[in-house]
């Protein structure tokens, strides 16, 4: 209460709630047009799901995403991130490694992966190429989407008719036949889609992988083949580092944000656990603090999701009954947990040839779509996956800044794990147990790894929750299912970054284009509320 | 290539297959003044519409035993009741049976009272019902039209896909909101949104995933959902021909002959036969050759394309994807022949002559549903169960009845293999009847099962599949079967389709080989 008498009631020209990737982002953009903005946030450390905690001695955890997979090259460039710190250390390929004891590895070299599919099916590596340029035609056709603001498809505004009209065009100008294949794509499951190519269980399981991370479906669900598109998303960009880690973790993304946010004068206040979002005559005034405290500005800009937005930071009176109700209806549910590992050295992998860069890209032990898929069944049930899809990486073989000299620092995204169990809430025995479950599957592989165990933290969807402010642990912010993308997204006739209430708006992953670790929901809600502020002068 | 031997009769049109689609496209040609031959490898005419003595005395609708989706216009137009079409009972209400409570009574159609939900769901049921049937009511054009195409100059395509973007913006910026968030979700996410009582949730599901290849938690499902109220103008009421399904298709046979038709039994097509890559007419299994430069395949599109033309008549991109297009039943067909009226614990006595459901819950039909996925049967399936016979006493001797239930799920490509498991399924199916109708299996005299290889060996139908192909997003509407063949016109010059595989699926709608007889019109062959 002391230090922040002199603040209480200052006024901003914006606030930004939540000082994760996105928010931060937004905060940049509006700083450089020339704004006052205050970025506040709950926990005493900034950054949301992109941090580097430091929560077993010198060891440092990339401990929420692990990844920098997708963050938008414009975003870098403008906002200066290389300048503040921020390196990005490209990783090569990947494995999966197999029961029998093989494995499949990945390459970023479109030949060398050929090569290594024959190894598998001579039939499968003829098809890869086509399957490749399939894929990349549709990424083409997605990539200038994710940076634009959806239009209204009810709405007869100029601006949306043609946004509309824009998308007809892109749409149109693939010819007959590619239209088609894009509808079909869109609507397809990753494991039909994926038939339609390949033919061994060991390439499909594989490529299958990255389309089920943070979703609440199976590889058998419609709806899932479009994710693959993250995979070549980067090589669209022709830049090297779009898939990568950040040197420091992922940490250091959200640190060079902020520095550079700061270097626009930009204010942050970590501990500062928004309240309410406050609304005096039908528009907003400000936040109040959990403590009270009053900070006022004309523009409110939360990075929360959805749910915890507009049923927890603001009172129901202020909206409209149907828009909380699709409020409530917004799908966000947890599916992933996650375990960070501090390791006494390099554990073996005995199905990864000796040598091979592999080890040092993402790792993965399920090798049929129907391993894939009864790991979702369980998750239906209400119970974590029994054999579970696991996306395992060691950064600290490239960035040894993480770790002390020798050991390692292991990384361990899990699908499926539920936010609540059938037979009632998580407790430290059943998060144990669900641990367990990941460390004898990792253990299978690796006939040295327990023993090299010096610590393991267990996140499960509930942990990520209560940490992050995460509702459900759900990474994505909702889900990113036909009926919550694009002008579907969050709710319908709320998908520009608009709230009901005039001067709050959102920019979390809970808007298009949604989540990872991208930073487009944060510049496009940035740019909505300049567009704004130009129409109101 | 081939020379054909000297041919037969001459015929405008040679429409292959006799099932319901089939006949439809015949009656419509032969009324526009076409000479139509129709060739049925069976011995009667139907395909999956047919109605079979499966035990000496008793009769049932050997696939199909329902009728909710032909329009009362095609009744009318093809003048059916004049042909010996007449409902045993035209609006048959559904009840959801449970094993531990009373029964869910939904009425007839979606406007029926619901007995035994909760209250809260009681008031919430009719304004979620009110809703699909607007949304349905708008689509009802675009499911039961020819597809437009994408990206052509033809201004009746550019046409097409404003009229339905205008149908759909008419709706009202509400519901056109609802329609785009809902048309890809799955059943489940959309009934947990608006009901709590699991017997209700259940009921309404099952509809979005009967005869689909889906489980409740599967997108698209809602999409299902919609198709089958759309066909129907909003609701599906279910009806019960006289005679059973084999009643309709025989009075749709009666129809195209008195307009003109010719149909033959008894007599397979080997291949249709093409000269310098326009259809020529076909050849029979006995070897004749039947000229014709228009010919109709009602059969599945695999059997069309990679059977009855060959791959070779194909370029390999529309040759990939006919054989990557996925056909696989999961819906089983129960017969049981009955010394007695079966009794359901705690039904009332009117519903029996209604269509009963089986299907406890969401949660139930997805633990369902999940064993599929790996080729195995259900070891709690779910059931769509009619007693035909207490509406239509022809159908059994007196005082002894007919069952017939659908069950899902139970896959073509059964990993254990059918012949072996065919008996222990049965035997599991009729477990659990008795459950729900204590003394049934003691009155069981005779048991037929038609597991999808069944259906597929003799209906002649790839996969087993009353769809033909799996009704999923990337098979439907201007995809469906595949682009190219997508308005039931095809590749090949002369070829047409017109069953199930098109347009808008399957189901007893005739709505396919309406469109097909439209187009065949509309291109002036002759």
């Amino acid at each position: 209460m002391v230090g922040s008498t002199q603040d209480s009631r200052r006024r901003h020209d914006a606030i930004i709630v939540g000082a994760g990737h996105n928010g931060l982002v937004a905060a940049c953009y509006l700083a450089r047009a020339g704004l006052d903005v205050l970025v506040l946030e709950r926990n005493a450390y900034i950054g949301g799901a992109a941090v580097s905690r430091k929560l077993y001695k010198d060891f440092t955890y990339s401990n929420c995403s692990y990844v920098c997979s997708l963050l938008r090259p414009e975003i870098m460039r403008t906002l200066e991130l290389p300048r503040y710190g921020l390196q990005i250390i490209p990783y090569e390929g990947g494995c999966t490694m197999m029961r029998n004891g093989g494995h499949l590895a990945l390459y970023d070299n479109h030949d060398a992966l050929r090569r290594e599919i024959a190894r598998h099916s001579a039939r499968d590596a003829e098809a890869y190429d086509r399957y490749a340029r399939d894929v990349m035609r549709q990424c083409r056709f997605i990539k200038p989407l994710l940076m634009r603001e959806p239009p209204d498809p009810t709405s007869f505004k100029p601006r949306d008719l043609g946004e509309l009209l824009y998308l007809a065009r892109r749409f149109h100008g693939m010819g007959e036949e590619r239209m088609y294949d894009t509808l079909r794509f869109w609507t397809m499951s990753c494991a039909d889609f994926l038939d339609e190519y390949f033919e061994s269980a060991i390439v499909k399981a594989h490529f299958a992988g990255s389309s089920i991370i943070g979703t609440a479906l199976g590889p058998r669900s419609p709806g899932t083949a479009y994710v693959l598109l993250h995979h070549y998303m980067g090589d669209i960009d022709n830049t090297v580092g779009a898939w990568g880690f950040a040197r420091g973790g992922m940490g250091a993304i959200t640190a060079a944000l902020a520095a550079s946010f700061q270097a626009s004068s930009g204010s942050i206040r970590s501990a500062a656990d928004v309240r309410e979002i406050l609304v005096r005559h039908g528009r907003t005034v400000g936040v109040a603090l959990a403590d009270g405290e009053e900070i006022h500005a004309p523009i409110v800009i939360s990075n929360l999701d959805v749910r915890r937005t507009f049923l927890k930071t603001m009172r129901a009176e202020h909206l409209p009954d149907e828009f909380l109700r699709q409020v409530r209806n917004f799908k966000i549910r947890g599916s992933s947990g996650k375990l960070n590992i501090a390791l006494d050295g390099m554990p073996d992998f005995p199905a990864i040839p000796a040598g091979s860069p592999t080890i040092r890209g993402d790792l993965h032990v399920t090798d049929t779509i129907e391993m894939m898929e009864r790991a979702y069944d369980d998750w239906k049930e209400g119970r974590w996956s029994r054999a579970p899809y696991i996306d395992m990486l060691i950064p600290s073989q490239i960035d040894p800044t993480l770790v002390p000299h020798g050991k390692h620092y292991m990384s361990v995204f899990v699908q499926y794990c539920p936010y609540r169990l059938a037979d009632g809430e998580w407790t430290a025995q059943k998060r144990a147990a669900f641990g367990a479950t990941v460390i004898d599957t990792i253990a299978a592989h690796s006939p040295n790894f327990k023993d090299l165990i010096l610590h393991a933290e267990i996140r499960t969807p509930w942990d990520i929750e209560n940490e992050v402010g995460l509702t459900e642990g759900n990474i994505f912010q909702g889900e990113l299912t036909l009926d919550q993308l694009l002008f579907n997204r969050p709710i319908p006739g709320y998908a520009q970054y608009r709230s009901p209430v005039r001067g709050v708006y959102m920019c979390g992953s809970s808007t298009h284009p949604g989540g990872g670790v991208m930073g487009a929901p944060g510049a496009n809600a940035a740019r909505a509320v300049l567009r704004d502020l130009r129409k109101a002068h | 290539m081939t020379t054909a031997v000297s041919t037969d009769a001459r015929y405008d049109c040679i429409v292959i297959g006799g099932g319901h689609n089939g006949l439809v496209c015949a009656a419509y040609l032969a009324r526009s003044g076409r000479s139509v031959l129709v060739l049925e490898a069976a011995a009667r005419v139907g395909g999956a519409a047919v109605t079979r003595e499966f035990a000496p005395g008793y009769q049932v609708s050997s696939c199909a035993h329902l009728l909710h989706l032909m329009p009362q216009a095609m009744i009318k137009e093809l003048d059916l009741g004049a042909h010996g079409f007449k409902l045993a009972n035209a609006a048959m209400p559904t009840t959801a049976l449970s094993l531990g409570g009373a029964p869910l009574a939904l009425g007839v159609g979606d406007s029926g009272d619901l007995t035994g939900a909760s209250r809260a769901d009681t008031l919430a049921y009719p304004a979620y019902t009110a809703r699909l049937r607007r949304l349905a009511r708008a689509l009802h054009p675009i499911i039961t039209g020819v597809p437009p195409r994408l990206g052509t100059d033809a201004w009746s395509d550019r046409l097409a896909l404003l009229r339905m973007g205008w149908r759909i913006r008419r709706l009202g910026r509400a519901d056109m909101r609802e329609l785009l968030r809902i048309v890809g979700m799955n059943v489940y996410d959309l009934l947990e949104e608006h009901f709590d009582t699991p017997l209700l949730k259940g009921a309404l599901g099952f509809d979005a995933v009967l005869g689909t290849n889906f489980g409740p938690r599967t997108p698209g499902t809602v999409l299902a959902l919609l198709y089958r109220l759309a066909a129907h103008e909003g609701s599906s009421i279910l009806a019960q021909p006289l005679g059973g399904l084999g009643a309709l298709s025989d009075a749709l046979a009666t129809s195209a002959i008195a307009a003109g038709a010719t149909i033959r039994t008894g007599a397979q097509v080997r291949r249709i036969s093409l000269q310098e890559d326009r259809v020529q007419g076909v050849v029979l299994q006995s070897g004749q050759a039947i000229a014709a430069p228009v010919v109709i395949s009602s059969c599945d599109p695999k059997t069309t394309f990679l059977g009855l033309l060959g791959s070779n008549q194909l370029d390999t991109g529309f040759v990939r994807r006919v054989s990557h297009l996925r056909s696989r039943g999961l819906a089983a067909k129960l017969h049981l022949a009955l010394d007695a009226r079966p009794t359901f614990t705690g039904l009332a006595a009117e519903a029996l002559a209604g269509r009963l459901l089986i299907a406890p819950s969401l949660e139930a039909i997805e633990r369902a549903y999940n064993h599929a996925k790996y080729g195995e049967f259900s070891a709690e399936p779910i059931f769509e169960i009619t007693v035909p016979s207490v509406s239509d006493p022809t159908l059994a001797p007196p005082g002894k009845h007919v069952l017939s239930a659908i069950i899902q799920y139970a896959p073509y490509a059964l990993a254990a293999g059918w012949d072996r498991q065919q008996q222990h399924f049965t035997d599991l199916a009729v477990d659990v009847l008795e459950r729900y109708a204590p003394g049934l299996r003691a009155s069981i005299s005779c048991a037929e099962l038609l597991t999808p290889l069944d259906i597929e060996r003799q209906f002649r139908i790839t996969g087993g599949h009353w769809h033909h192909v799996d009704l999923a997003f990337d098979q439907f509407f201007m995809v469906r079967p595949v682009p190219g063949a997508a308005q039931y016109e095809t590749p090949v010059a002369g070829l047409y389709l017109c069953g199930a595989g098109c347009h808008p699926g399957g189901g007893v709608m005739g709505a396919a080989g309406r469109n097909a007889a439209q187009q065949v019109l509309k291109s002036g062959a002759r």
